[in-house]
């Protein structure tokens, strides 16, 4: 486990991750992939329990993580990397033709860390459900987390699953919403407002959390206190509000960054922003 | 001809519900999923003697499909059921994403296929399933014939590691299909031998390819019925030598020609060995609301349609 410090410092690295991954390829999604970098680092290096030489795909025994808005791949490829899942020097593979980090998460050629397929929207909850439910058919204790973008709410599927995991008390599942309140046409306001998320989740008899997320400290206790609140009946929701592009001061904020790779100039302006504290891939 | 010894007549989905509570008993990590139609898919058995394995969705076949995927990659064996029309179409991108692309051992279950769903009509009566799921990377395709075929697929879509759809219907049709007759997915079944025309049938539509047989026997034409049960992977061993033999082929089946088992045999005739070919099918039409029978009448697809049929492919040879 790593302490907040070494957090804030791998978190940073990893949105120089992002930057540079983007940015070579020329593709991808680094708006919310920066939002989430303090998130994903203390997920994976605190919050989770996971054996990092044994990676199954079933999860047995293993806290287990599946990202919902696949298109942040940028930041989960970072993290797992960061944490050993699989060597650094991969991320810059990113994107490029016969690479296991595809644009969108895969589990063809198996990229330890991936257990399922993303991107298409709205169906991740619903797949960390089934292996909740799976857990409890084992006897696992273990827990089930799941990260999804704010604008990815307006899925029907969405729903459908939120009302499934209050009515059938799954307990063992953390989802978390990156509510940064911005989609790629604008903000989530003017495209279909989500409305009073806590009231929404609640009324599906969800327990709430809210936390910071662009904070070390507050992800870090957030994630404890959800965890806290798990095995007690109902499914918990982390309401995590972050800023699009954070950490690039030009990016925060703007949903022109959701699927904008940076040129080689607003890279190395974003670049020089990030300290490089682990050393680049 | 050979005889079919019809031993009653039973819906396929029932064969598919014996099917999955037998697969039940073999495996303990065999999970069943449903949306609110539990008994008309024939998951209630199974419900009844495994109940903490049986889980209820509610209204939500996007979710269903899922929460199948999740179970399924944390070990289960994930039956999800519905009317073939929401366990496919409906879901589709689901299928797509959870099920193939992330090759999930899940089991798509699609009962009242068909047109022969009937009354409900054309909303219900999906003609595009077969389509839809072949085109999937990684989906095997599977659509029995009777009851005690349905009952041996389920059991062996149960022991087959990776994604599966098996479609199956709500009339009672003849059980002609031997109890221990074993199924191999992927495996064709010469159910008559001929010499003058191959009838390649699948689902509902054998029972028809044998009467049809049958009844060109009596004009003395002689017509090798094949079962294809499996659509994907084709038999494209059986299919070719069955075609090289009588020199011309008629494809049957309760589906549009777009997507189905007919198009999947012309591709493999026009690689391989190019000759009349018929089609037994919907052309390019929603349904309507009726019964089974008439309508199967109404669409052209009985008996007397495939042997019609069959003279029309023997004349252009």
């Amino acid at each position: 486990m790593a302490n907040v410090k070494q957090m804030q410092d791998i978190a940073t690295q990893v949105r120089r991750d992002i930057i540079r991954m983007v940015n070579g390829c020329q593709s991808g999604h680094p708006g919310g992939s920066l939002g989430c970098a303090d998130f994903m680092t203390a997920l994976y290096f605190d919050a989770m329990e996971f054996d990092i030489d044994n990676f199954t795909r079933s999860g047995a025994g293993e806290d287990m993580f599946f990202l919902s808005n696949g298109h942040i791949s940028p930041v989960w490829y970072s993290v797992l990397s960061r944490r050993g899942y699989f060597p650094v020097s991969e991320l810059g593979t990113f994107r490029r033709l016969g690479t296991r980090l595809q644009g969108h998460p895969s589990i063809h050629d198996s990229l330890p860390g991936v257990r399922q397929a993303s991107g298409s929207l709205g169906q991740g909850l619903s797949v960390a459900i089934g292996a909740a439910l799976a857990k409890k058919m084992n006897k696992d204790e273990k827990l089930v987390y799941t990260l999804h973008g704010d604008g990815e709410l307006q899925e029907g599927q969405i729903w459908e699953a939120v009302m499934f995991a209050g009515a059938n008390h799954v307990d063992n599942l953390i989802s978390t919403i990156d509510v940064n309140n911005l989609q790629i046409d604008g903000s989530t306001n003017e495209v279909c407002s989500l409305g009073d998320l806590r009231a929404k989740f609640e009324a599906f008899m969800w327990e709430v959390v809210e936390m910071e997320g662009n904070d070390m400290n507050a992800v870090v206790e957030g994630l404890k206190l959800a965890k806290q609140k798990t095995k007690q009946g109902k499914p918990v929701v982390i309401l995590m509000h972050t800023q699009m592009g954070y950490g690039v001061d030009f990016m925060q904020n703007k949903n022109k960054w959701h699927g904008t790779p940076p040129d080689d100039e607003q890279a190395s302006q974003a670049l020089s922003q990030l300290k490089e504290t682990l050393g680049d891939y | 001809m050979k005889e079919y010894k019809v031993t009653g007549n039973k819906d396929t989905r029932s064969g598919f519900g014996a099917g999955l509570v037998e697969a039940g008993r073999r495996n303990k990590d065999v999970v069943a999923l449903c949306a609110d139609l539990t008994g008309s898919v024939k998951m209630d058995l199974f419900a009844q003697e495994f109940p903490e394995r049986m889980i209820q969705c509610g209204i939500a076949e996007a979710d269903m499909i899922g929460i199948a995927a999740g179970l399924a990659l944390s070990g289960k064996v994930a039956f999800a059921g519905s009317f073939a029309a929401f366990a496919t179409g409906r879901v589709y991108d689901q299928i797509r994403q959870a099920v193939a692309y992330s090759d999930t051992n899940v089991k798509i279950a699609g009962s009242h296929a068909g047109i022969t769903l009937g009354e409900d009509g054309a909303t219900h009566q999906i003609l595009e399933d077969l389509g839809l799921m072949k085109m999937l990377p990684n989906m095997v395709v599977l659509n029995p014939c009777d009851y005690n075929q349905t009952k041996a697929a389920t059991i062996a879509a149960a022991e087959y590691k990776g994604p599966v759809y098996i479609r199956f219907g709500r009339p009672k049709v003849p059980v002609f299909i031997p109890e221990d007759m074993p199924f191999e997915i992927g495996k064709a079944v010469v159910l008559n031998e001929g010499s003058d025309v191959s009838l390649m049938a699948t689902g509902h539509l054998v029972w028809e390819a044998l009467q049809a047989a049958e009844m060109l026997e009596k004009e003395g034409i002689s017509a090798e019925v094949l079962d294809i049960h499996t659509i994907k992977p084709l038999d494209g061993e059986a299919i070719l030598r069955s075609a090289k033999k009588t020199g011309c082929v008629i494809s049957c089946e309760e589906h549009q020609y777009n997507g189905g088992l007919g198009e999947s045999i012309a591709q493999l005739l026009v690689r391989n060995a190019p000759m009349p070919m018929e089609f037994i099918g919907i052309d390019d039409k929603f349904g309507e609301s009726g019964k089974p029978d008439e309508l199967m009448v109404k669409y052209g697809l009985k008996a007397v349609n495939i042997a019609e049929a069959a003279k029309k492919a023997i004349s252009r040879k």
